[in-house]
């Protein structure tokens, strides 16, 4: 199968007062077309701008991507033209979930508005996407297809369990809940027709009861519809309950990737291992990490773990391991990997 | 641990917050808490567990008198604090602190974290500047920070650290009762687990009771002797953590616990859980608070409002249980 997506050897960087943050360092991730894949790592190591790379999206003046490629249904997204990429790519067939439901709607339009808006520019039934020749304001928006994206946004609504959907539409943001919203973005990512949709540890902000509806909501609604998803989370439990595939990244490097069974079973990088076990158990034992997560600005040689590391050699220091392969999908970056491979 | 007298207990303990219009008038009550009965023995650490919402972090508030009680009576040490004279009293909120989410918010940006740690005693005690510099380094020692931190800014310090900073912080005072008001939200599960190894450390270095509110069911369940679930402002299930963990009686709790995902097992999400969300709590329905989204309910939900009483060693409050 080709891939939907392959980032490949992609390198970020921030220029901060005190040095350049190396955030991204020879990043490769690649996904097929329906996958969800979970990308699983703590604050910092680089989740978010992988995430905002791909939408191409980095923060103006912070990030600079220094080499490697995003290769997206087989064109290369960052060398692509820019405005070509807002009207076909970026929105439509690459959508976002955020984080924060709450800061993603204005507070001052309904929801139908902000939701036809979307659609006036993103709607799959739009033959060109982007802005026209008019500006905003002034371009027209063709009755046949308004009624027509109003049906697809009514049918969304009640297919993310938004209780009385048309009703739903004339209402502002904040009479609906946390979770709501978070429903509501949802639909609003599945509304373009999208090919991939990129959710940013969607879920952090709810309780569990409300994150086990929407993690539930999300897989059925993108397994039904075909849709990949790269759910960036910290949480190990959420990834194991979405995802086909988990990668753990550390420190701006990809560590580990492999099926989520086989990642549970059998993990391979020690950092998975001591990530793993950081999870508080039932019988009250709980195992953190020694050491801190190290420097983007002077990361350590080698191995970026290997400071923390219980198997950490001379080698580890001297160089980079080589990517293993354990398996068919399963692949780790450790000299010393656990079990055999 | 029935043998001593309770640190701290809770007596039918309400606090109503009022809703007003856009004129300020009164227009109904908000009650938050509403009627808890928990007491907490010394040393031991209990779990107040809930969604959003539902009052925990208001009865911890009330608990220790950062909110006035609109009713019932909070005892501590055999003591009702609400009776004491204004100078007991000070003495009670020396050896009762909170905790808050970020402690590290509650350093001021322009003091050196010496000055920080050195304020609570100047306020609370008499110790002299030598005196409270002893007090101060060992509390930092005890948190697991160097000395040369004294000298430093908060923003020189990762979030981790300044949660420690809080920690000695609030040590310095040698309080016995700690109210941990959701201690390792927004942290990574690496950072959460040295910070929980930490509250673990510091109970038994100083004898430490700790009330730990939590919306992480599996950081109570590591952490708590004691648990307590509550629900739009009342208390549904009281019991042994292992015991309530293991079988849960109260059909919220039941719910609650199927709703985390694990790392082992089956995957809980893909199976049903709860629908909808919980109900406002400016108005909450009759009879049962949790009938409207209770799979078990019943014409009796609707009827009465179920009291808390003993099933099997655990206290719960459903009719069915």
């Amino acid at each position: 199968m080709t891939d939907l997506l392959a980032v490949e050897a992609l390198r970020v960087e921030f220029p901060t007062d005190r040095g350049v943050a190396r955030v991204l360092d020879g990043i490769s991730v690649a996904m097929a077309p329906g996958e969800v894949v979970g990308l699983v790592g703590e604050s910092g190591c680089g989740k978010t701008t992988l995430a905002r790379a791909i939408l191409g999206v980095l923060p103006f003046g912070g990030g600079f991507i220094r080499g490697g490629q995003i290769r997206f249904k087989g064109r290369d997204l960052l060398r692509e033209d820019q405005r070509v990429l807002g009207e076909e790519v970026r929105g439509r067939a690459i959508t976002f979930v955020p984080q924060d439901p709450w800061s993603s709607l204005s507070p001052l339009f309904t929801v139908g508005a902000q939701i036809m808006d979307l659609m006036k520019w993103k709607s799959p039934h739009r033959a060109r996407s982007g802005r026209g020749r008019w500006p905003a304001v002034l371009s027209g928006y063709p009755r046949e297809r308004r009624a027509r994206d109003r049906q697809d946004v009514l049918d969304i609504l009640s297919a993310v369990r938004i209780a009385e959907p048309a009703r739903a539409l004339e209402r502002l943001p904040h009479e609906f809940s946390g979770g709501q919203r978070q429903r509501l973005m949802i639909a609003m990512a599945l509304l373009p027709a999208p090919d991939l949709l990129i959710a940013d540890e969607p879920t952090t902000a709810l309780d569990v009861t409300i994150q086990a509806q929407i993690l539930r909501l999300l897989r059925g609604l993108a397994k039904e519809r075909g849709v990949s998803v790269l759910f960036t989370t910290h949480d190990l439990g959420v990834a194991r309950e979405i995802c086909d595939r988990i990668v753990v990244m550390y420190a701006g490097q990809v560590v580990e990737s492999a099926p989520t069974d086989a990642f549970f079973e059998r993990p391979a990088h020690p950092y998975t291992r001591r990530l793993l076990d950081s999870v508080p158990r039932s019988d009250g034992e709980i195992r953190d990490i020694p050491g801190e997560v190290p420097s983007l600005i002077s990361p350590p040689a080698g191995c970026r773990f290997h400071p923390r590391c219980d198997y950490a050699t001379v080698e580890c220091s001297a160089g980079r391991a080589p990517e293993g392969v354990r398996g068919a999908d399963h692949s780790v970056r450790c000299h010393h990997p656990l079990g055999a491979i | 641990m029935t043998s001593e007298a309770p640190l701290l207990e809770l007596v039918d303990l309400t606090r109503h917050f009022p809703t007003r219009n856009a004129f300020g008038r009164r227009t109904g009550w908000l009650r938050a808490v509403d009627g808890v009965s928990l007491s907490v023995w010394p040393r031991e650490t209990v779990g107040l567990v809930g969604e959003s919402g539902c009052g925990k972090s208001t009865l911890g508030k009330t608990a220790i008198g950062i909110y006035a009680p609109t009713a019932g009576e909070i005892w501590f040490l055999g003591r009702e604090i609400g009776r004491l004279p204004a100078r007991e009293r000070r003495k009670v909120a020396r050896e009762v602190q909170y905790v808050y989410q970020d402690p590290g918010a509650s350093l001021d940006p322009r003091w050196k974290i010496g000055r920080s740690l050195h304020e609570p005693l100047q306020i609370h005690t008499a110790l002299s500047r030598s005196g409270r510099d002893t007090e101060v380094r060992a509390m930092l020692q005890a948190v697991g920070l160097p000395d040369a931190h004294l000298d430093l800014y908060p923003h020189e310090l990762s979030g981790g650290q300044q949660r420690r900073v809080g920690l000695a912080r609030i040590l310095t005072l040698r309080p016995r009762l700690i109210i941990l008001d959701e201690p390792t939200s927004g942290l990574d599960v690496s950072v959460q687990a040295s910070v929980l190894k930490l509250f673990r450390r510091l109970q038994e270095a100083f004898a430490l009771t700790y009330l730990l509110i939590s919306h992480d069911l599996g950081v109570v369940r590591a952490m708590c002797q004691r648990v307590a679930v509550m629900y739009l402002g009342k208390l549904v299930e009281v019991g042994e953590s292992a015991r309530l963990f293991a079988a849960p009686r109260h059909p919220y709790t039941q719910s609650l616990l199927a709703a985390v995902p694990s790392l082992t097992g089956p995957r809980s999400t893909r199976m049903l859980s709860l629908e909808g969300e919980p109900p406002n709590p400016r108005d909450i329905p009759s009879g049962c608070r949790f009938r409207t989204r209770c799979p078990l309910a019943q014409d009796v939900c609707a009827a009465a409002e179920p009291a808390l009483r003993a099933v099997d060693g655990q206290l719960v409050a459903c009719h069915l249980a």
